[in-house]
């Protein structure tokens, strides 16, 4: 009885596939079939071996029908049963020792039974893959492309040679341009797998080359071995994809050089100004980019307690106050203490390390030592991706605001008398203050400022660092590095400093490894003050000692 | 010419000095051990292994007080040859667990084998002989300190400039000793020592021997610094901290007396380090932590630099604090170091000794003028 059933069902299958086929090539809107057939065929999926369910998925396949992909989707999860007495299959989820039961072809709930009743219909890994060509052939025709593109994508990870009458059904329709590359990619794919002309395969090779990613790389180097003319063209193909994507590294580490770049010159530009006015190493300009990300962090949470719904703008709230915040304390170290200290640099060195530890201490005792959650507005969540790099807003938003503070703070030297007065203690103490300028003034202020455009480095930096105590601490000799490397009083040399240190860690990275590379740009540093040792952009001058 | 630049650093100040680290080198030990626990005079292990330590910090305070005190460089990277010198000491004592080793191979230490090392790296080979050891102790950082300074003073990097890459130096160290690629026992550093000359490291008389090890090299160490400050060189060396670029119009080769200060300073630092890392069991790459160096600098500030006296004093006072203060009150610690960073600074920029000086050499001065005023006194004294 059973036997007779299985060989009626295989036969229907075949039948079903080979019209189906047809179908589709021919009648691209799929038929509905009718509820009985559709049944007969979801039976067969409970076949005996494998391979006989591959046929079954197949027929499946070919009817076109809408409901096929759900049956096939669950029984790739393994969500398919068949019942031991009825073998009728049905598509069945998991509830303690039961099984709620769905029917296939009708999707209506048929009740719960126990789970010993019925088997699970198995699927190795070959039958999963043509589980992916089939719901991928089905839904290549939906009316939704971002349904028709992914479906696209599945069925080129398959490279079935069966799904090609599909896809050319599903080209021959495609609209969207992307869409269709997509498709005339995955249909080269199945193309190389099948046993089709040399020619074919070559004019394959090339639409497959033309995707330019790892994936390409990854189905073109199967064929490096294959002979004649498609193993040539695979071979000339994947020395191209790979010219391509060492390109779109080079790219992506400019791009993380350039992020890091921007981090660095937030932290470091307030310390080349007041290194650059005063000649004041301060040892606690860390903290003041530790104290910005706290009052962020003190923002975010008065916020989330308050006023939930301005969570978005927490960080425009947090910047003028972590400038507040910061510039207050830094002015107030320069008033309590570093003005007692001008002539003796390293004595200053060492009154602002102590700054330092105290700042750090006082932190620690108030907020605790562990990592602070600072979280990110919807607008700093997520990445896009151009070509094959990934690009997080975050970074993006601290690369454009790393920028925007490089030039408020040039405007603010350059085009205010502030600055001009700034640029003239720098330039020479004594003669600016015979000219009437308030130095010690300048001198607070400028402490003032720089210890505020840290506080602001704070607020970005709280978006892809851990805010801890230490979090200053990471960034401090860095900041030293990138102030000594651009030469100091230029801000344009610590533009240059911060982006080449970046760019040269990221790309000493993938070669030498994070740490390495790391100690390759303080080495190289070391010997370069040697060469030029007062920076690349050194401000030209009489003095004999600075 | 050899014993008058000897003598010459033994004047009756120094020699006191080094006789009362001599005494202490004898004593402390035989306290230690004579003394039955039960005398008032008994010093307990605890106590004797606490200041063998701070000594190490002395030696290490005394090195870098030698060329900021002296010569004006402000090193923010002490701790690194410290540290160098440790690890040549730790390798020693590696390769002297033989296969006692928790995995027992019998020539590589237990974090090669779990890192599965084949063979001793090349830079392995001779740590089992004291000797040589002894020789990288002061050759390691001795050598690394000559490149670095031929290449700092060479190109006349000064002043703050100095600083920041010096602690740059120590940076990269720090970075390059946590790689477990280096062969040097990674994050973890190298540890679980056992013997040193065949003497058990945990045993009350070797840790006594080790106290008179550390308090003699500080005395020897004492001595070569007082010779160097007070022969012609030293003088040079102060008229280049007082006035570099004046040092060098007349004639003197700047780089020259420096580099080979620094030089030797480094060297001191790589033995206080070797002495160190028996004593306390470990060494790992946290000693090259930037710091580290700076804590060092505020000991030499406290006690005083330019006296070669000053830091040894400077050294045990803040290291005793330290101790107390993170037994006590750990909070406080950091708010306490933070603030004798800027309160030495701003209030007593010579440091104890320094300040003591002053004030001896001004009452002195007084009371020298004293009896010039009552002479010049009209009145007739009773």
């Amino acid at each position: 009885m059973s036997k007779t059933r299985d060989l009626l069902a295989a036969l229907v299958i075949r039948l079903t596939f080979v019209v189906a086929l047809f179908a589709a090539v021919l009648m691209p809107a799929a038929a509905q079939s009718t509820d009985a057939e559709l049944k007969l065929l979801v039976d067969a999926l409970a076949a005996r071996g494998f391979s006989e369910t591959e046929d079954a998925i197949k027929a499946l396949a070919f009817t076109g029908d809408d409901r096929v992909a759900a049956v096939l989707g669950a029984l790739g999860e393994g969500n398919l049963f068949v019942g031991k007495t009825s073998k009728q299959v049905v598509i069945g989820r998991a509830a303690g020792r039961d099984l709620v039961l769905t029917d296939p072809v009708t999707r209506a709930e048929i009740g719960t039974e126990p789970s010993a009743a019925y088997t699970k219909i198995r699927v190795n890994n070959r039958l999963r893959r043509t589980i992916q060509a089939a719901i991928g052939t089905l839904t290549l025709l939906s009316d939704n492309p971002v349904t028709r593109r992914a479906a696209a994508e599945a069925v080129m990870k398959t490279r079935d040679p069966e799904t090609i009458p599909a896809l050319d059904a599903a080209i021959a329709e495609e609209t969207d341009a992307g869409i269709l590359q997509v498709m005339q990619e995955a249909r080269a794919a199945a193309v190389l797998n099948s046993d089709a002309a040399e020619a074919d395969k070559v004019a394959a090779i090339a639409t497959i080359a033309g995707r330019g990613d790892r994936e390409s790389l990854s189905i073109l180097t199967q064929y490096i071995a294959a002979p004649g003319e498609v193993g040539v063209a695979a071979q000339a193909a994947v020395d191209d994809v790979n010219t391509t994507i060492a390109l779109w590294n080079a790219g992506q580490n400019i791009w993380f050089g350039v992020s890091l770049g921007s981090v660095l010159l937030l932290a470091a530009i307030g310390l080349a100004i007041t290194f650059g006015v005063m000649g004041v190493i301060n040892m606690a300009h860390g903290e003041m980019v530790m104290i910005g990300a706290y009052t962020t962090f003190v923002v975010q949470q008065q916020i989330r307690m308050y006023a939930p719904g301005l969570f978005d703008f927490s960080l425009l709230i947090a910047l003028p106050l972590a400038f507040l915040v910061a510039g207050a304390i830094g002015v107030a170290i320069e008033r309590g203490v570093i003005r007692f200290l001008y002539g003796r640099p390293l004595e200053t060195l060492l009154a602002t390390w102590g700054i330092s530890l105290i700042l750090q201490q006082a932190v620690r005792s108030r907020f605790g030592a562990q990592n602070q959650q600072v979280g990110n507005p919807s607008w700093m969540s997520g990445s896009f991706d151009v070509g094959l790099i990934s690009i997080t807003y975050s970074r993006l938003w601290i690369v454009v605001f790393a920028i925007f503070v490089f030039f408020a703070l040039m405007a603010l030297l350059k085009r205010t008398p502030f600055g001009l007065q700034t640029r003239a203690v720098t330039a020479n103490r004594q003669m600016a203050s015979a000219m009437g300028i308030r130095t010690p003034w300048i001198d607070a202020m400028t402490f003032g400022l720089g210890s505020g455009v840290a506080g602001i480095a704070g607020v970005a930096l709280s978006q892809i660092e851990n805010v801890s105590p230490n979090l200053g601490q990471g960034y401090i000799i860095d900041s030293f590095m990138v102030v000594v490397f651009g030469g100091v009083g230029n801000l344009w040399g610590t533009l240059v400093g911060a982006l080449t240190l970046g760019i040269a860690n990221k790309f000493l990275e993938p070669y030498a490894g994070a740490v390495l590379g790391k100690i390759f740009v303080l080495v190289f540093i070391i010997l370069f003050i040697q060469k030029r040792p007062r920076g690349l952009f050194a401000l030209k001058g009489r003095s004999i000692e600075a | 010419m050899i014993t008058h630049f000897i003598l010459n650093g033994l004047d009756r100040r120094a020699g006191i000095v080094v006789a009362l680290l001599v005494a202490i080198a004898i004593l402390v030990p035989v306290l230690n051990l004579v003394v039955p626990p039960s005398s008032p005079f008994h010093v307990p292990g605890y106590t004797l292994a606490l200041f063998g330590k701070y000594l190490c910090y002395a030696l290490l305070a005394l090195s870098l007080d030698l060329v900021w005190g002296y010569c004006g460089i402000l090193s923010l990277g002490h701790g690194a040859f410290f540290a160098l010198g440790g690890y040549a000491m730790g390798m020693y004592l590696m390769r002297q667990i033989g296969p006692r080793g928790v995995y027992g191979d019998p020539v590589l230490p237990d974090f090669m084998v779990f890192l599965n090392y084949q063979e001793l790296p090349w830079f392995w080979h001779g740590f089992d002989m004291f000797w040589f050891a002894a020789i990288m102790v002061v050759v390691v950082p001795g050598l690394l300190a000559f490149v670095f300074g031929w290449f700092a003073f060479r190109s006349r990097v000064t002043g703050v400039y100095l600083s920041i890459i010096t602690q740059a130096m120590t940076f990269a160290l720090l970075l390059a000793f946590f790689r477990n690629d280096m062969g040097l026992g990674g994050n973890n550093g190298l540890t679980d020592f056992k013997d040193i000359l065949g003497f058990n490291v945990q045993s009350a008389e070797t840790r006594s021997g080790l106290f008179a090890a550390t308090a003699l090299s500080l005395a020897l160490s004492f001595w070569i610094c007082s010779s160097v400050v007070r022969s012609k060189a030293g003088k040079v060396l102060i008229a280049v901290r007082d006035a570099e670029s004046r040092t060098r119009f007349i004639g003197y080769r700047v780089e020259h007396y420096k580099l080979f200060v620094w030089t030797l300073s480094a060297m001191m630092a790589g033995v206080a380090g070797a002495l160190y890392v028996p004593q306390v069991g470990i060494i790992n790459p946290s000693e090259f932590d930037p710091a580290n160096s700076i804590e060092a600098v505020i000991w030499v500030a406290v006690g005083g630099r330019g006296t070669l006296i000053g830091p040894i004093i400077g050294a045990v006072l803040v290291n005793f604090g330290k101790t107390w203060f993170t037994a006590a009150l750990p909070e406080v610690w950091l708010f306490a170091l933070g603030a004798l960073f800027v309160l030495v600074t701003l209030f007593l920029p010579k440091g104890i000794v320094g300040t003591v000086q002053l004030a001896a050499a001004s009452w002195r001065e007084r009371r020298a003028a004293a009896p010039a005023a009552v002479a010049l006194d009209p009145k007739p004294a009773e």
